[in-house]
């Protein structure tokens, strides 16, 4: 039988191989340029979601304030909350996740290429569906986890709102499509394309824990989806899943948010664990302390995640025995996760540490995060937090994990990895500013919300009376913020004034130890001229030094890599490409073509059903074409 | 040469298992989670019929029950596609993938003809939150079977246009996986809903 | 940045840190939940997180200590050496995961029990309150009263004696929050949640919806106020008593305006043709010290305003601003607004309905 010659018929032409311009970006399918999208627009949501937070920070400076209004207010905070963890957070991970996880495992790309075009552009489109609410009749303002049945009424009191929530539901699902659609990417590209003598506990940590949040993702995404769409249904169908005088349950939506909700809240904590492991022992010139011990016990908290949802409705009514029960197992999680700081903080001792940004950020994501652990540890004693929930005092606690955590440690990342991106190290001056600015400034805003909510003060409330005892704080924290925002604009600046006066990088400015420093910076088209073999974990970090008998560092002379193609030239072969030179896989339009269809499909359930139709014509259309589209030219 | 495809990457995989295989199975089972949280809305609200129309008033379980016998009888003929390309059979590929489509678009009419009845006699999405959840779960599922109906065929027209060689037998398997699993999901399903006697 | 400062930074943080500590302790805010508690649930919530709050403490300064002391030790200076190569020590691993394991389950059996001993438990020497929560305001029905007692936004409470509540929405979740008598229950449509405490003092506490409902979320507050069991017998005497018959001319025209006006189908005054129940029942409105979701001090003038201004005053609520010649508002269907006299003397008539 002859092999059939496969005549392709694409839907498009392909888009010519280019690296200039605006086409050569939409167009990419290099899990390079992916990244930097992803880190790009997700800065760009982090400024706006700050914007929302000045606004917020400037209404409650003071009692009875009148920079915003109720509606307007409901309106800001909800959004700030969607905005942080969905548009920026969960999006800078993915740049993370997308630019390095090749690099550090080895590969030349992920495994789908187009796939994780997709998910950056159905990412792009679900924020600007989301945003878009603003200009046509209000934004969603039922807070981020959105309660029913509040999420379900369509007029409250006098004031109606149409579609505020519907773009919510919608926004949502399109964004977790994004993300799981990644995730499926992602966990298959971490199993599958590691480089040759790569086993998984030779795997760098930040990559062991982008695994355990993929699969979070992929677990917790769907009970989220499902979520929304019962929640969609109430509002455009009418059925009443979450309206109890109809036999549906409010409850309910808690369960299924919060199913999702709290392994959602490693999904933003673990990639910046996974990061401040990575530059911990490059900064203190020593390895990981307890490196099987970490992983382990990222291992753990991705399990005991499943068992303490229901820590966040103590005070719904769930009955002694269940309050119980979820009392202690978020008790236990508190274990594996200071297990991971004492690891940490052994991995510095005895080390010799260099206080560039990087190692700032990561001491400073340390220092913050116990604290915002520690208020949680306090919210799991249930009588007491029948008293701290929904009070600043919660507001503290995940603003400093969030915060003080997540955001330290990608800023951590962003100077560490800045240089192998860009090939220009970031102005340590400058990083230093940033870094005191913005770690007193997130202290001077948040350390008050403690106290505030130990006062008494609610959370989600649009202004107060002035005989609560609430004024002092409130203004302390109004200054802190705006001193966060001026450390965002140092840190703007250094990026900008980088581009032409930065030091030049090469590819091993830290002296690190994982692989992804020994190509150039910026990496190749192709990532690695010849894909490593690992025979260790810092496999790198072996070709650079030996320990002697006593532990210590010995520099090895040069030549490392040559050795290597002496001793094992069959895997060396393999790295070559198997003698058949390197394929990468070529631009396409189909993945933005059909992630256009998804917020067209959105709209239409909104606005008219024959919209749907439009968008799903584009959405097949696309699929289809990127079906019958080979993956390289 | 031969042996090297030129439209697709042969890589050699860590696990040994085929990328796209690999993610099917994540894949499913995210979708697992999705049905399962479905599932238990369903055994959550079944019994909260406000009075009006219950399920286990309406249906009609022999009828249910060819219907799934159906379902099952496509995975059969699933399994006899992806052997058929594995041989290098293209017409054989051809009439079960077919086969496989059309008992999928049976039991599709089935459930369209079982819903039309049940909506009859008053059991809707609107009766009651029972109702609801009912429609919602196997809409969902119908769905999952509707876009496995339409990559059935499309693999079928990519067979007569001699766009799925022997060498491609993967993308058959792939599809087939999925068309399995759905197929799972309504044993489960038709167990949990229908046959499963509802307290009184 | 990181030599000297380190050192020199010590002393005004240290100084910071304890002027942070000392305002936390030193301001009497209302709400504050861990001072001048007077409830039974507060108090037991503050004695478990007192300490708690103290182990957390320790392992703040013991921790973030380590992190300090390793940063100031191991910083880099000409000279120094590549340090050992250290990989890990399981019997650290071992230690630093028991302890705090331990610790946690020390710190569970009382939480457990706690959470027990203060569920809420329905028995005789109680008095039995049913809680509704409206989009902005609480509504209290004192259960086995009769004639029934139903009052708005402000609870009265007799001292020393078990109050048990059970709590429901008309509408959305709300959260009942009294932070010096007890922890907070939500309030959700569909369920009946409980809740069980003991004043201790005599007083007035102040509370808050405590989950957010929309809008007028931050104005949905509300008082407690706690009474001798003889002034609560007095007030309870006096709460069942049908609406007092005006006496001053205005309030009697008040009340001519009032019964002819929609005001009567949402509001309900005991003995009158008023038995509307959307809005709250106003039968003795003028007993009480505030009003509107406890917004607002119950003086004329401030009933005068909001009869004018409604949901200017407090977004979102449903009750139409009655002012005549109110800018950008939209009244609904059918309304007609009260001039300005008219609505004087319907605050006469509400003032004089103690």
């Amino acid at each position: 039988m002859a092999t059939a010659t496969v005549t392709r018929q694409p839907l498009f032409s392909r888009p010519r191989p280019s690296h200039k311009g605006a086409w050569s970006w939409i167009t990419t399918v290099d899990h390079k340029r992916i990244g930097v999208l992803y880190g790009f627009t997700a800065f760009g949501f982090f400024l706006i979601g700050g914007l929302e937070a000045l606004l917020i920070r400037a209404q409650l400076a003071r009692p009875n304030g009148h920079i915003l209004n109720a509606n307007q207010y409901d309106q800001v905070f909800t959004m700030h909350g969607l905005t942080m963890i969905f548009l920026v957070v969960m999006p800078l991970s993915a740049a993370f996740f997308n630019y390095l996880i090749p690099l550090m495992i080895g590969a030349r790309d992920v495994a789908f290429p187009r796939l994780n075009a997709f998910s950056y552009w159905v990412f792009l489109f679900g924020g600007l569906f989301l945003y878009s609410s603003f200009l046509l009749g209000g934004a969603p303002n039922g807070g981020w986890f959105g309660y029913a049945p509040l999420s379900v009424q369509k007029v409250t009191g006098s004031v109606p709102f149409l579609h505020n929530m519907d773009y919510y539901a919608i926004g949502l699902i399109i964004l977790g499509i994004a993300s799981t659609v990644s995730a499926v990417n992602l966990a298959v590209t971490i199993i599958n394309m590691r480089a040759p003598g790569m086993s998984f506990f030779r795997m760098p940590v930040f990559i062991w824990m982008a695994f355990i949040v993929q699969l979070l993702l992929v677990f917790a995404l769907p009970v989220v989806t499902v979520a929304l769409f019962l929640l969609l249904f109430d509002r455009i169908l009418g059925t009443s899943f979450y309206i109890a005088s109809n036999g549906g349950d409010p409850v309910l939506w808690q369960h299924l948010f919060w199913l999702f909700g709290h392994p959602e809240v490693y999904i933003l904590i673990l990639p910046a664990m996974g990061i401040v492991s990575e530059i911990l022992p490059t900064f203190s010139r020593k390895p990981l302390f307890g490196y099987p011990v970490v992983v382990l016990s990222g291992i753990a908290i991705g399990f005991m995640g499943w068992g303490v949802w229901a820590h966040h409705m103590f005070a719904t009514g769930l009955g002694p025995v269940a309050n119980s029960a979820f009392a202690v197992s978020t008790m236990f999680i508190a274990v594996p996760t200071g297990v991971k700081i004492f690891n940490w903080i052994a991995t510095m001792w005895g080390g010799r540490l260099r206080f560039d940004p990087p190692l700032l950020f990561s001491i400073g994501f340390i220092a913050m995060f116990v604290i915002g652990g520690l208020s949680g540890v306090t919210h799991s004693i249930v009588p007491s937090d029948y008293q701290q929930t929904d009070t600043y005092y919660v507001v503290a606690h995940f603003h400093y994990v969030l915060f003080g955590g997540s955001i330290f440690g990608l800023f951590a990342g962003i100077y560490y990895w800045w240089p192998k991106i860009f090939g220009r190290i970031l102005n340590n001056r400058i990083g230093k500013w940033h870094f005191w600015l913005m770690l007193i400034g997130f202290n001077v805003t948040f350390g008050p919300f403690h106290i505030l909510g130990l006062q008494g003060m609610p959370r989600r409330i649009y202004t107060y009376p002035a005989n609560m005892g609430w004024d002092f704080w409130n203004m302390v924290s109004t200054i802190g913020s705006f001193m966060i925002a001026g450390s965002v604009l140092l840190f703007m600046y250094n990026a900008w004034h980088s581009r032409k006066h930065g030091e030049i990088a090469g590819n091993d400015p830290w002296d690190a130890r994982t692989i992804e420093w020994m190509t150039t910076s910026p990496p190749p088209e192709h990532n690695f001229d010849e894909i490593p073999v690992v025979h260790a974990l810092d496999d790198f970090w072996h070709k650079k030094y030996v320990e002697d008998k006593s532990g210590k560092l010995v520099p090895v002379p040069s030549g490392g890599a040559t050795e290597e193609a002496e001793h094992h030239p069959e895997q060396h072969e393999e790295a070559h490409g198997g003698g058949h030179g390197i394929h990468l896989p070529s631009p396409s339009y189909m993945p933005v073509l059909a992630g256009l269809g998804l917020p067209i499909i959105g709209y239409g359930l909104i606005y008219g059903y024959y919209i749907c139709i439009v968008g799903g014509l584009i959405l097949l259309g696309g699929l289809y074409g990127w079906a019958f589209e080979p993956g390289t030219e | 040469m031969a042996q090297q495809a030129t439209a697709v990457e042969v890589h050699q995989t860590s696990t040994g298992i085929e990328n796209t295989k690999l993610a099917m199975w994540v894949f499913l089972g995210s979708e697992c989670l999705l049905f399962g949280a479905l599932i238990s809305v369903f055994l959550l609200y079944r019994n909260h019929s406000l009075g009006g129309a219950r399920l286990h008033d309406v249906y009609d379980i022999p009828f249910t029950s060819v219907s799934s016998f159906v379902l099952l009888m496509s995975s059969l003929t699933m399994v006899l596609a992806l052997a058929a390309i594995q041989r290098g059979d293209q017409h054989r590929l051809r009439v079960w993938l077919l086969a496989t489509a059309l008992l999928g678009m049976t039991f599709i009419s089935g459930q369209v003809y079982e819903f039309t009845i049940f909506v009859h006699k008053g059991f809707t999405v609107h009766s009651s939150v029972a109702g609801a959840s009912f429609f919602i779960l196997t809409s969902f599922h119908g769905a999952h079977v509707t876009v496995g109906i339409l990559m059935l065929l499309s693999l079928f027209g990519m067979s007569t246009r001699g766009m799925l060689p022997q060498e491609k037998a993967t993308a058959v398997e792939y599809v087939g996986l999925y068309w399995h699993f759905v197929d799972i999901v309504w044993i489960v399903i038709f167990t949990l809903v229908y046959l499963i006697p509802a307290p009184k | 940045m990181e030599r000297r400062s380190l050192g020199r930074l010590a002393r005004p943080a240290i100084i910071l840190a304890l002027i942070f500590l000392g305002t936390a302790c030193a301001s009497h805010a209302p709400q504050d939940y861990l001072h001048h508690l007077a409830g039974s649930e507060a108090r037991s919530a503050s004695r478990l997180f007192t300490p708690v709050f103290w182990i957390a403490a320790f392992v703040f300064f013991f921790v973030e200590g380590l992190v300090v002391f390793a940063a100031v030790k191991f910083r880099d200076r000409p000279g120094r050496e590549e340090p050992k190569q250290i990989h890990g020590n399981s019997a650290l691993e071992l230690t630093w995961t028991a302890i705090p394991a331990l610790i946690l389950a020390v710190v569970a059996v009382p939480t457990v029990l706690t959470i027990f001993s203060v569920a809420a438990k329905p028995g005789p020497n109680q008095v039995k309150i049913h809680v509704v929560g409206h989009q902005w305001w609480w509504e209290y029905q004192y259960v086995g009263t009769n004639p029934e007692v139903i009052t708005a936004n402000e609870l009265v409470l007799p001292v020393n004696k078990p109050a048990y509540f059970t709590l429901d929405s008309v509408d959305v979740i709300h959260s009942f929050w009294v932070p010096k008598l007890s922890g907070k229950q939500d309030v959700v449509p569909g369920r009946t949640n409980t809740l069980e405490f003991t004043p201790f003092e005599t007083g007035e506490y102040y509370g808050q919806c405590t989950e957010y409902c929309s809008l007028s979320h931050a104005n949905m507050r509300l008082r407690v106020i706690v009474k001798t069991q003889a002034d609560f017998d007095a007030w309870l005497q006096q709460q069942q008593a049908p609406a007092a018959q005006p006496t001053t001319t205005q309030a009697q025209q008040g009340q001519q305006i009032f019964m002819s006006n929609i005001c009567i189908t949402c509001h309900t005054i005991a003995g009158t043709q008023a038995s509307g129940q959307v809005g709250p029942n106003l039968t003795h409105f003028a007993s009480r010290g505030t009003f509107a979701g406890s917004m607002f001090d119950n003086t004329p003038a401030n009933v005068d305003a909001w009869i004018h201004q409604t949901s200017l005053l407090k977004p979102g609520v449903i009750m139409p601003r009655f002012g005549c010649g109110e800018t950008n508002y939209q009244p609904p269907a059918g309304f007609h607004c009260i001039s300005d006299a008219d609505i004087q003397s319907i605050v006469a008539y509400l003032e004089s309905l103690k």
